[in-house]
């Protein structure tokens, strides 16, 4: 039997705020990351824990004017059933159906996923590929952090000790493609090797892509942006000779390691290909 | 009052050696009404009772503190002053009153290693700790800490000098064979550890006796293992040890040895305390401690003729046995055995050596060293058929062993041999021909930039039934059948039950032969103070060995009572133990007849027979990332009578899956003699998605010294989908993959020509350890 | 702390820390030791059981977060002479050896048979992907619960 932290678990979110705001807490929302660290007893447990799972203010998919809005307390679950998140970003219940088992996608929560900052997280790309801003709050008010500047550092985020995740809006572009792709090491229950989210505004078919966001997760640190291939893709037509660029820049800018998942190099070449497929794949050639 | 019969043999009458198809009544199987799994209900309600599930009032909770070093010297163990040891108890080796070692072949295993000894190992168990509550434990645990020396470690079996055991087995002449023949093909194949992985972890449980004995319940596959180390190592007598098999949950050979030592560890800490001690082992330590598959390098140099011809096979074996002895010559032997595949050959010279690195010790595991010479073998011919631009299928069906044949031990295959059928089975479920011819094609007229392809391939193998050479005489287990006071008929055998069926084809075989219904034959608890020795739950020797026990002394009882009542058995047996009390046949093993083997040149029948196996997989590559999936898989295996068809597909079906892991994605990465891959989020068995289709095939060609005809089907399947998987990916890729896994790392490296992942279990060294 | 929920249809109160594991208040405190332990990290599935009628991994959940629902275990579908149809579908084909995983794969079969969805192969491996079995290969299990969706459907042809 695991260490058993002392747990409130507040019913309103002003109630949550005030515990916070008093002394630090760890939150749980689905607990499928902080479980597996108490119990593995991977770093030392926390003190206390805020066990959020109540605040309904934090549950609900919905669309605000320009964005779709999802509750950080959004199970992949919801995700997957959702018909908003099928509409207006199918990539999202693609890659929510990639996570762990039905066991898991019951109980984790996208919020959850983004917080654990772990540079595996499955959707942390698509959050920074789309331009997602994630709604933070406490007593002191609420404020948003846009992805790209939400993982500052290895497992860190921009989260205050007092704040809570409450939302993640993800603005909708109209002509705004997504992809997403995932390697693991099997087909359920596996922890990315290499995941990436490929976003970019254009018509169907040829014509040049603008806007184009590259991220990747599993390579770095962090979940990271691939500027340089961004930079190639920008403006040029998803034709062979751009992928083959684009690959080819993909693999000298990402500086992977060799882990217990895979290898360096392996991650490398994967993410080079991976590219070069969803972009002939995009341009049907 | 129950009478005892010495044990004595009958004689029996010997099967046809036909393959019967499974409609087809035969004695020893119930094909009207195949009975259910006997604790299937208990299993299926949650009533049944593993050993993490069983209360005992009082009991505290032990843990193991384990070397965090691969080879050092124990200088001290020190106990923290700011924590109240009071409320623990600690045991060290000094509290061992017999023998520090675990009993197996050699005695080099300590149960603890003492102030000033050798730590061989990672995870190396140091001292114990009990306390009544968890949170107590932890703490202790924190307060502990162990000094050591570092002393310098070797982690390749290739450069290690320590060696557990060697062995050579050969016929004919290897320069004349290579002299005449045309065609020369070399190979290196290395496979790394692979893990039993039953869903249940290690956990065993002492209950101290007043006297100083100890009664012992737990996950385990062989209780009088236990026994015999328990009265070894706290000298206790025959009725003091008792070891009593819980519910257990897989074992697949990871609960053969090494539950000896958490009973060992548990009955130390439970004597000292006067209560009951707890023992169960969370995944991440049965991960980090418990034995694996050995890792091998098999290296071959065979010779052919053009036309086919197979003149020559030279083989070389070195396992990896890790830093202590445990099982590890057996299985090296099993694995030379094997190794030359089941194909004819004149001139052939395998040679074995096991050696020890400063790793967890390596042990027993599902087909028991055959799974890796038998991929290297199979590996190898389908290169050679690659090679001479013939069919897989063509060259095996040139060379399968068939009846008469002599094996390198200059064993005569008298009988019971299935190669060609279990090759033709496979080959026509499969359709193997036209998918050969598709994929053929599809291969040639793939673009270059194809993403995806697709392959089949096909493997066969031999799996020798029950113990190697003598071992079974050795043993000389006892199985019995009674008929209790109460006019009860029961089977009592120290098999365990770990979900193969043993507690429902036992019943099934005695209710057979004394014309009963299955339900009517119970199966006593196994418990050392119930059940005889008859031998370890191993080898795939439970049906056909201990069942044939378990006939003939159906068979005995049935005359005895028969002879007495003048009627039927099954009208009369309860009659008689009303008028004349119970008793009890004892079946002793008696060697099986013409079955000669010489431990000292090993040479002579390395096994009483063989099983015979045949795979065929299907795979889809992406040639993108180098990703594998397994589409289907047919297996046909002989295993002489199938019992119980059910349950025999599902053994086919599990032992598939667990190839096909040790295939694709099972990988143990070391550093410094640690396994890196040591919870279940770093080391990936196949999930129900990753699994193929399995078709299962029975094929029977009975063995006559069992008078069922049954030669076990374990570990079979285990043996010949690996390089099946292999050959598919080939025929898919156009690439070979030597080493297991299969993984996508190592299949993208050989399709980009990127320098070759490193080799399969092998440790790295410690970054900041260099040289040491 | 206390905390009061339905447990296969009985109500139960318990007092213990809110952060203790489902898994470890069934098994220890209430003395429910169908629901099994196969890694404690949510990878094996052997500790599933029903939050709610969805299928979770009792290793995962703290008992805080189980206030107010109902629980479903192994306990609760049929005993030993009178299995339900699934489990009586898992005996008939071999879906169960050792049995380990078997409490668990029964609840993640039990919630896709509830779900009313297409019971295809593909469907039902992927409803019991997060559950491991070492023994069978799963294709007894597949096979088990394919019967059972089939009786079901036949029994009630157009549920609720
Ligand atoms: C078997 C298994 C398989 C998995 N497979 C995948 C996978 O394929 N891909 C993947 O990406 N992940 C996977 N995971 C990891 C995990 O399921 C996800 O990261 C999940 O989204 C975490 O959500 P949760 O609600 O369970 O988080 P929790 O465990 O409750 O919390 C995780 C962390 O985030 C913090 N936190 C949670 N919510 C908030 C909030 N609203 N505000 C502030 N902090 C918060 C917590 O304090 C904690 O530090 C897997 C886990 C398991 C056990
Ligand atoms: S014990 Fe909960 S998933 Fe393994
Ligand atoms: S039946 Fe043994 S793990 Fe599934």
């Amino acid at each position: 039997m695991p260490v058993e932290p002392h747990v409130t678990s507040p019913r309103t979110l002003s109630e949550a705020y005030a515990l916070l705001a008093q002394q630090p807490h760890r939150p749980v929302a689905g607990g499928t990351d902080l479980l597996v660290q108490i119990t593995g007893e991977l770093g030392d447990p926390p003190d206390r824990v805020l066990d959020i799972w109540h605040l309904d203010e934090l549950r609900g998919i919905a669309v605000d004017g320009d964005a779709l809005v999802l509750g950080a307390l959004t199970t992949y679950t919801e995700m997957r059933r959702s018909p908003l998140v099928a509409e207006f970003l199918p990539a999202l219940s693609e890659a929510a159906a990639t996570i762990g088992a039905a066991q898991i996608q019951n109980r984790g929560t996208i919020g959850g996923n983004a917080a654990n900052a772990s540079p595996a997280g499955d959707t942390l790309p698509l959050l920074i590929a789309c331009d997602a801003e994630l709604v933070l709050g406490s007593e002191r008010g609420e404020r948003s952090v846009t992805a790209g500047e939400f993982w500052p550092e290895y497992r860190r985020t921009a989260l205050a000790a007092d704040e809570l995740l409450l939302r993640i809006r993800f603005p909708m572009v109209g002509d705004r493609q997504v992809r997403f792709r995932k390697v693991g090491t099997r087909r359920a229950q596996a922890i990315s090797k290499v995941v990436m989210a490929l976003a970019w505004r254009g018509d169907d078919g040829t014509a040049p892509w603008r806007d184009v966001r590259l991220a990747l997760g599993s390579v770095a640190a962090t979940p990271i942006r691939a500027g340089a291939t961004e930079a190639v893709l920008d403006g040029a037509s998803p034709d062979q000779s751009t992928a083959d660029r684009a690959a080819s820049t993909l693999a000298g800018e990402l500086n992977p390691i060799d882990d217990v998942r895979s290898s360096a190099d392996y991650r490398r070449a994967v993410a080079a290909r991976v590219l070069h497929r969803l972009i002939r794949e995009a341009g049907g050639w | 009052m129950t009478r005892t019969l010495p044990p004595n043999s009958q004689p029996t009458a010997a099967p046809d050696a036909l393959i019967i198809p499974l409609e087809t009544r035969v004695p020893g199987r119930a094909t009207t009404s195949l009975p259910l799994r006997r604790e299937g209900p208990a299993k299926l309600t949650g009533v049944a009772k593993y050993a993490d599930d069983l209360v005992f009032p009082g009991a505290w909770y032990g843990a193991t503190i384990r070397s965090t070093e691969p080879h050092a010297t124990l200088v001290g163990v020190d106990l923290a002053e700011a924590f109240d040891w009071s409320q623990v108890v600690v045991v060290t080796a000094a509290d061992i009153p017999g023998d520090n070692v675990v009993s197996l072949i050699r005695d080099d295993q300590p149960i603890l290693v003492p102030i000033g000894g050798e730590i061989r190992h990672q995870a190396e168990a140091l001292c114990l700790v009990a306390s009544a509550d968890r949170e107590t434990l932890r703490a202790a645990k924190r307060h502990l800490s162990v000094r050591t020396e570092r002393l310098p470690a070797v982690f390749d079996p290739l450069e290690s000098t320590e060696e557990f055991s060697h062995l050579e087995v050969g016929q004919g002449d290897l320069d004349v064979g290579f002299a005449e023949a045309e065609l020369v093909i070399e190979g290196t194949y290395r496979v790394g550890h692979q893990e039993q992985l039953y869903i249940e972890n290690q956990a065993m449980i002492a209950l101290p006796h007043p006297d100083g004995g100890v009664t012992v319940h737990g996950s385990c596959q062989c209780p009088y293992y236990i026994h015999r180390a328990l009265k070894r190592s706290l000298q206790l007598t025959d009725e003091q040890a008792v070891v009593v098999q819980a519910e257990t949950g897989g074992g697949f050979g990871g609960k053969e040895e090494y539950p000896s030592m958490i009973a060992l560890h548990a009955a130390l800490l439970a004597r000292k305390l006067g209560k009951p001690v707890r023992m169960i082992y969370e995944r991440h330590e049965d991960l980090s401690a418990t034995t694996k598959r050995h890792p091998a390098v098999v290296t071959h140099r065979t010779g052919v003729m053009r036309d086919g011809r197979l003149v020559a096979q030279e083989i070389d074996v070195v396992m990896d046995g890790g830093a202590y002895c445990t099982l590890t010559p057996v299985v090296l032997s099993r694995g030379v055995l094997h190794a030359g595949g089941p194909y004819r050959c004149p001139n052939v010279r395998i040679r074995g050596r096991a050696m020890a690195t400063n790793t967890p010790p390596n042990g027993a595991f599902r087909g028991f060293g055959a799974p890796q010479t038998e991929f290297a073998a199979e590996t190898q011919v389908n290169r050679i058929a690659e090679a001479l631009g013939m069919s897989p299928l063509e060259l095996r069906r040139l060379w399968a062993y068939r009846e008469g044949d002599t094996t390198p031990t200059g064993q005569v295959l008298r009988e019971s041999v299935a190669a060609p059928e279990v090759l033709e089975a496979a080959a026509e479920a499969s359709d193997f021909v036209r998918h050969t011819e598709q994929t053929g094609r599809a291969r040639a007229a793939r673009a270059s930039d194809a993403r995806s392809a697709s392959g089949i391939g096909l493997a066969m193998g031999w799996h020798g039934a029950g113990f190697t050479g003598s071992g079974e005489v050795h043993i000389a287990g006892v199985a019995s059948v009674e008929l209790t006071d109460m006019g009860v008929v029961r089977v009592l055998t120290a098999q365990t039950e770990m979900g193969q069926g043993t507690k429902t084809i036992f019943p099934q075989l005695v209710a057979e032969e004394l014309g009963l219904e299955p339900e009517e034959v119970e199966v006593a608890p196994q418990d050392t103070s119930i059940v005889p020795d008859s031998g370890p739950t191993v080898a795939s020797r439970t049906a056909m060995v201990v069942g044939g026990l378990i006939i003939k002394a159906a068979r005995r009882l049935r005359a005895q009572v028969e002879a007495v009542t003048d009627r039927p058995f099954p009208d009369s047996y309860q009659l008689f133990a009303r008028d004349h009390g119970g008793m009890r046949v004892d079946e002793r093993f008696e060697p099986y007849p013409n079955v000669q083997f010489d431990d000292a040149t090993y040479t002579g029948d390395a096994y009483p027979a063989f099983g015979w196996a045949c795979a065929v997989a299907r795979v889809d590559v992406d040639l993108d990332t180098g990703e594998v999936i397994v589409r289907d898989v047919v297996s046909a295996d002989d295993a002489g009578r199938i019992i119980h068809p059910v349950l025999a597909e599902g053994q086919v079906e599990g032992g598939t899956l667990q190839a096909i892991g040790y295939a694709t994605i099972e990988e143990i990465k070391l550093v410094d003699g640690r396994y890196l891959n040591d919870r279940l989020a770093t080391y990936l068995i196949p999930t129900s998605l990753d699994a193929p289709r399995i078709e299962a095939i029975l094929v029977e060609k009975p063995f006559s010294g069992a008078p069922h005809g049954a030669k076990g089907i374990g570990e079979l399947p285990m043996d010949v989908g690996a390089p099946a998987v292999v050959a598919a990916i080939h025929d898919a890729t156009g690439v070979w993959i030597h080493d297991l896994p299969a993984t996508p790392e190592r299949i993208l490296a050989a399709l980009t020509g990127a320098p070759t992942p490193a080799a399969p279990g092998v440790s790295v060294r410690a970054p900041d350890r260099g040289g040491a | 702390m206390s905390f009061r929920f339905f447990v296969n249809g009985d109500p139960v109160e318990v007092e213990v820390p809110g952060m203790r594991r489902l898994l470890d208040v069934l098994r220890e405190d209430l003395a429910l030791t169908g629901t099994k332990e196969g890694c404690g990290e949510g990878e094996c599935g052997a500790c599933s059981v029903l939050l709610d009628g969805a299928v979770v991994d009792a290793c995962l959940v703290p008992i805080c977060q189980v206030d107010g629902t109902s629980i479903r275990t192994v306990e609760g579908l049929g005993a030993e002479n009178k299995l339900n149809d699934l489990q009586s579908a898992f005996l008939e084909t071999g879906g169960a050896q050792c049995g380990i995983c078997t409490p668990g794969m029964l609840m993640a079969a039990e919630a896709f048979l509830a779900s009313g969805g297409p019971s295809d192969e593909d469907s039902i491996r992927e409803a019991i992907a997060g559950n491991l079995c070492r023994c069978t290969g799963y294709r007894k299990i597949v096979e088990a619960i394919a019967q059972a969706a089939e009786q079901r459907r036949a029994a009630d042809p157009h549920p609720a």
